[in-house]
């Protein structure tokens, strides 16, 4: 975030751009049942970790609540690295949240 | 040397092999794995895939994945080669090759680069049936088993 503020603000509507925010991503049936594949929101001050971030978003729409209904089939990745539900939550951080991986 | 790309288009395997075999002419044996979309899937005809990644944790875990090869065997190079977007049945999905000096490393890391791609690289499939449905694929048992036995 330091180097992020020592520029000007940039062009792009998807980054975090004031402190106190998180970005969050969406990938696969999660993107679909949300409704779009990314957002950024003011990090909840209650909001710890990952698990009580899914608490919060489930009470966002019908659509999250879809999404985050079976956490068992849901995945997390904090800064692009797969984290736990304990894992802590920060102001500035990426979460991605996504099902089991499918590639090869 | 390793190669790691997510790419749209088709990749040419001929091409690949020569590009990591020009590493040097102290590799010994260089082993492959290619991953192509199939006809069906649970007794269903499929017409097309759709896949979906990350990008950036993608790349990322891709290059610590090739790493963790590069360093539990005696390597001269990797190429790991994903494609995203919509594949036919027939068309490739994934390039896997390992160089080695000698067979059995070239063999193995191959295994093992496949198995932990499949488990730990953020891609996502969904297919598209010739009935008009469509599923995401659930992640399958046998393949953490298979990425487990190399913990």
């Amino acid at each position: 975030m330091a180097a992020a503020l020592s520029f000007p603000i940039r062009a792009e509507p998807d980054v975090v751009d004031r402190v106190g925010q998180i970005r969050l991503l969406y990938f696969a049936w999660l993107r679909e049942r949300v409704g779009h594949g990314a957002e950024t929101i003011d990090l909840p001050p209650a909001v710890t970790d990952v698990a009580g971030l899914i608490g919060w978003l489930r009470t966002r729409s019908a659509g999250h609540e879809a999404a985050f209904a079976t956490t068992a089939t849901v995945r997390c990745a904090i800064n692009q690295e797969f984290a736990q539900p304990d894992s802590r939550v920060r102001a500035g951080d990426e979460i991605a949240f996504f099902p089991p991986v499918t590639g090869g | 040397m390793r190669i790691i790309r997510v790419q749209a288009e088709d990749f040419d395997i001929g091409a690949e092999f020569a590009a990591l075999a020009a590493g040097g002419t102290d590799i010994g044996g260089l082993a492959s794995f290619v991953g192509t979309v199939r006809d069906s899937a649970k007794a269903r005809r499929l017409t097309a895939m759709t896949l979906e990644h990350y990008p950036g944790m993608t790349e990322a875990a891709m290059a610590a994945i090739a790493d963790e090869a590069l360093r539990r065997w005696d390597l001269l190079g990797v190429t790991l080669i994903h494609r995203i977007g919509t594949l036919r049945p027939g068309e490739n999905i994934v390039l896997v090759l390992a160089a080695s000096p000698h067979r059995q490393a070239a063999l193995d890391a191959t295994g093992f680069l496949i198995d932990w791609l499949k488990t730990k690289a953020p891609f996502w499939k969904k297919e598209c049936f010739a009935d008009g449905g469509s599923a995401w694929v659930a992640a399958r048992d046998a393949d953490n088993a298979a990425a487990g036995r190399w913990e």
